[in-house]
């Protein structure tokens, strides 16, 4: 994609991400990955990485985000404090208790190596690690370098209904979906509702299953809609993955995700039980792998950020800069990474949180660092990708 | 591609696979499907298929059950019928043909709890070679077989004044006869009265069948025939089986059954509310032809009403499954015991209507709300699957100018391409045949 190289300039002009390319010692490639665990989560839809991690001390915040500005650390209902510029969505308690106790870090203003604001293209590219889809992603083809233990699981397992394309290609992995995994995220039974609404048999009967359920009350905007939700399906497939993992001769590389992240409307209401949902699963994750939580790293990602401006239906558009989150007793954490482009008068095509980190450079250095592949294997993994080196300093020393 | 195209498939098939050709004459691509001979469901080679080869392998199960070893012939004989059965119907290119099957099973229903193993052989002897025949033709393969003599209990009825219901203390069962007379022929609109069951329950005495040895079948018990001749609806029988083959043929021809069979097919195929005048036309069309189903059908096809968008019938469960299935090019073979076991889950499993009036046909018995929440459920489960697929280029191929501009634009704002197919599965249009 053309732009690439515009971004290498642009990020070095930039001082892209300085604090964290600390050289690190490489380790004998042949132990790969011993018994490192690696999961990749992956946010469907777009996750609005300013309304997760809000930059509460950036004076433009307030002006060009609205109601999707949340009060400040302290204040009811407020955001739980990331060290003074930064602040964790209120619904995502674990997440923060990971940060405090520095096993968890924020990486803000990502992007992915495209522009595309086109979520099937950019989640092709997302998973294909590519500038264009791919048959294989890149989390497969990183697999091909770690060798099979004879008498084991494969090392690579994706759980849920779904073999994402990040795990499909040449090396053989497993695929394991607890029940009721295939239950869809609250956000598109709405759409669905929204859909149906008009039409006089399918409409009320969706509608009223939907109250039944309790789902309407998150999905559907309602005023009692701060309550978490249940979340069960998501949490039981962390569970599952991390129960799986901590196997003696389980799976040691593992994909899962979690869509509901499209929130073109009232997303203060819609995105309480998403994040509940992905933060509930981050402490099932953690429980599960147990002794197994100190040599994990766990990366998650979303195709692309959203909107600065809040729109006319109180949600935000696609967009570009986002956030990722990488979590585990592996990670140099309680930080929040990366390099804030601030927002006045900075915004990518006057519209997106600009991007200062290429995604890629994260997940080169995970493969690198955490599961000590070799240089070419890591370059198989993101082909063309000279210009996005891998990130140091992302793990414990 | 054209609506007619489009209805065509949905309206009197299951709905299209995105690989099927688009018929140049639509009608005459339905019309096509009604010649005798299409293939039925493929089953395995080492499966017993025949009558003979099922009552043999229950034996087998009779003679395990007592060591107690269970009944592992029945179990799977059920089970690979089933999916047989449901792999045809997600693959094969004649859809009319398949749900003119899946109607006259549901019109004489018998049930897979009491008669397991017998469904599959009774389906394809009975039922599939009939559907474009003489509906007589199918009352008599019907009422002649095991399963359906077994289901509503007539092999065990006996004449009071037959030399069995004079040895033994055992007499009628009114079973069969109730349900023929109610249920597959004239109706109550026919004003039988309990006379009349009672007297055409003695006519289909010795209607029984044989299962551990020759013929391995239909048998007719004349010791247990009802001696003289009977009376229903003011037409005598005569004694014998000749008697109920004659009685049987004489319902099969009656007005009342023909306007009752009109009725349903319109139901099925049109509209909820049947439009008086579509039943009228393939009434007419049974009537002129003596119950040839072929020209009952084709008279449907060519109903003006029948083509008309939008479409208003609501799919049922099973239908919607094999419509998405279909949609997403499953192929039979894997999809088969998912789809099985996903009639059971959203509520119409295969082959177990709960009576012997089968299932309801209209909207209002479908859409129960934890229902269509499951089907959203599940077609997100199929969505994962599919995911890759273009959900507009899906919308196009199975809906084409019937899909909604609404639900295309709610499948492009979608978060992922999963979540797009889901929309497209789960919209209104999707829903209805």
């Amino acid at each position: 994609m053309s732009h690439l190289p515009a971004f290498g300039r642009r990020a070095a002009l930039l001082g892209l991400a300085a604090a964290m390319t600390l050289p690190r010692a490489r380790v004998a490639f042949a132990d790969a990955p011993g018994e490192a665990r690696f999961v990749v989560v992956l946010l469907r839809g777009g996750l609005d990485g300013l309304f997760a991690v809000q930059p509460y001390a950036d004076p433009a915040l307030r002006d060009l985000r609205g109601p999707l500005a949340l009060p400040e650390p302290g204040q009811e209902g407020g955001l739980l404090d990331l060290g003074g510029r930064f602040g964790l969505h209120p619904r995502m308690t674990n997440l923060h208790a990971m940060y405090t106790a520095n096993e968890a870090l924020v990486v803000h203003a990502v992007a992915g190596n495209w522009r595309s604001r086109s979520h099937f293209d950019a989640q092709d590219m997302l998973e294909s690690g590519a500038d264009q889809r791919l048959a294989s992603g890149w989390l497969n083809r990183a697999l091909s370098a770690v060798p099979a233990r004879p008498g084991a699981q494969h090392n690579g397992l994706a759980v849920g209904t779904d073999m994402p394309l990040l795990m499909r290609g040449p090396t053989a992995v497993a695929n394991y979906a607890p029940r009721g995994s295939a239950t869809p995220p609250p956000d598109l039974l709405a759409r669905v509702a929204e859909l149906n609404a008009a039409d006089p048999v399918t409409g009320p009967a969706i509608a009223e299953g939907l109250r039944i359920r309790g789902y309407a009350v998150s999905t559907l905007g309602d005023a009692a809609a701060m309550r978490p939700q249940p979340g069960g399906a998501f949490r039981a497939l962390a569970l599952s993955a991390g129960r799986l993992m901590s196997q003696p001769d389980g799976p040691r590389v593992a994909a899962f995700e979690l869509g509901g992240w499209d929130t073109h409307a009232q997303q203060v209401n819609r995105l309480n039980g998403p994040l509940f949902q992905l933060d509930e699963g981050f402490g099932a994750l953690k429980e599960a792998l147990g002794d197994h939580w100190r040599r994990t790293a766990v990366l998650v990602v979303t195709e692309f950020g959203r909107t600065v401006r809040v729109n006319g239906t109180m949600g935000s558009d696609h967009g570009t800069g986002g956030v990722a989150f990488l979590l585990g007793g592996a990670v140099a954490g309680g930080k929040v990474g990366g390099n804030w482009p601030g927002l006045a008068g900075n915004l990518f095509q006057d519209r997106d949180l600009a991007p200062t980190t290429d995604l890629r450079t994260i997940a080169k250095g995970l493969l690198r660092d955490h599961l000590k592949l070799s240089p070419q294997a890591v370059a198989r993994a993101f082909p063309g990708s000279d210009a996005a080196a891998p990130l140091g300093g992302l793990l414990r020393a | 591609m054209d609506a007619p195209a489009v209805i065509a498939a949905i309206r009197f098939g299951h709905g299209r696979r995105p690989s099927d050709p688009v018929p140049p004459d639509p009608a005459a691509w339905l019309e096509a499907q009604l010649a005798p001979g299409l293939p039925g469901p493929a089953l395995p080679a080492d499966l017993p298929t025949t009558l003979r080869a099922v009552f043999l392998a229950q034996v087998e199960d009779a003679a395990s059950a007592r060591a107690g070893m269970g009944r592992p012939n029945g179990r799977r004989i059920a089970t690979e019928e089933a999916a047989a059965a449901v792999a045809l119907a997600i693959e094969s290119p004649n859809g009319l043909r398949e749900r003119l099957v899946a109607f006259w099973t549901n019109h004489f229903t018998v049930a897979r709890a009491k008669v397991g193993p017998l469904v599959g052989v009774y389906v394809r002897d009975a039922i599939r070679p009939h559907v474009t025949g003489r509906f007589e033709d199918m009352l008599l393969a019907v009422v002649r077989h095991p399963a359906m003599l077994s289901y509503l209990d007539n092999q065990n009825s006996i004449g009071p004044e037959s030399p069995s219901g004079q040895r033994a203390r055992r007499g009628l069962n009114e079973n069969l006869a109730r349900e023929i007379l109610e249920l597959h022929t004239v109706t109550p609109a026919a004003r039988y009265t309990q006379a009349d069951v009672t007297n055409f329950a003695k006519v289909l005495t010795g209607w029984s069948f044989i299962a551990a040895r020759e013929p391995h079948g239909f048998e007719f018990r004349a010791r247990a025939h009802e001696p003289g001749d009977k009376t229903v609806l003011g037409r005598t029988w005569p004694e014998g089986e000749q008697g109920g083959v004659q009685a049987l043929t004489w319902l099969a021809r009656h007005e009342a059954t023909h306007r009752h069979l009109a009725t349903k097919l319109v139901r099925h195929f049109v509209a909820d509310d049947p439009p008086p005048e579509a039943v009228r036309t393939v009434f007419a069309a049974l009537r002129d032809t003596r119950g040839d189903l072929a020209a009952a059908t084709r008279a449907l096809i060519r109903l003006p009403a029948a083509w008309s968008p939008p479409l208003t019938k609501l799919r049922t469960p099973s239908d919607y499954v094999v419509a998405v299935l279909r949609a997403v090019e499953a192929p039979g073979d894997q999809a088969d015991r998912m789809a099985v076991g996903t009639m059971n889950y959203l509520g119409q499993p295969l082959w177990g209507a709960r009576a012997p009036i089968g299932w309801p046909d209209v909207a209002a018995d479908w859409a129960a709300p934890e229902t269509m929440l499951r089907r959203v459920e599940w077609a997100n489960g199929v969505s994962a699957r599919g995911a890759g697929r273009d959900a507009a280029d899906v919308a196009e191929a199975t809906l084409g100018p019937l899909v909604r501009p609404e639900t295309l634009r709610a499948a492009a704002r979608a978060g992922s391409a999963r979540e797009a197919l889901t929309i497209v599965l789960t919209s209104p249009e999707f829903h209805r045949r």
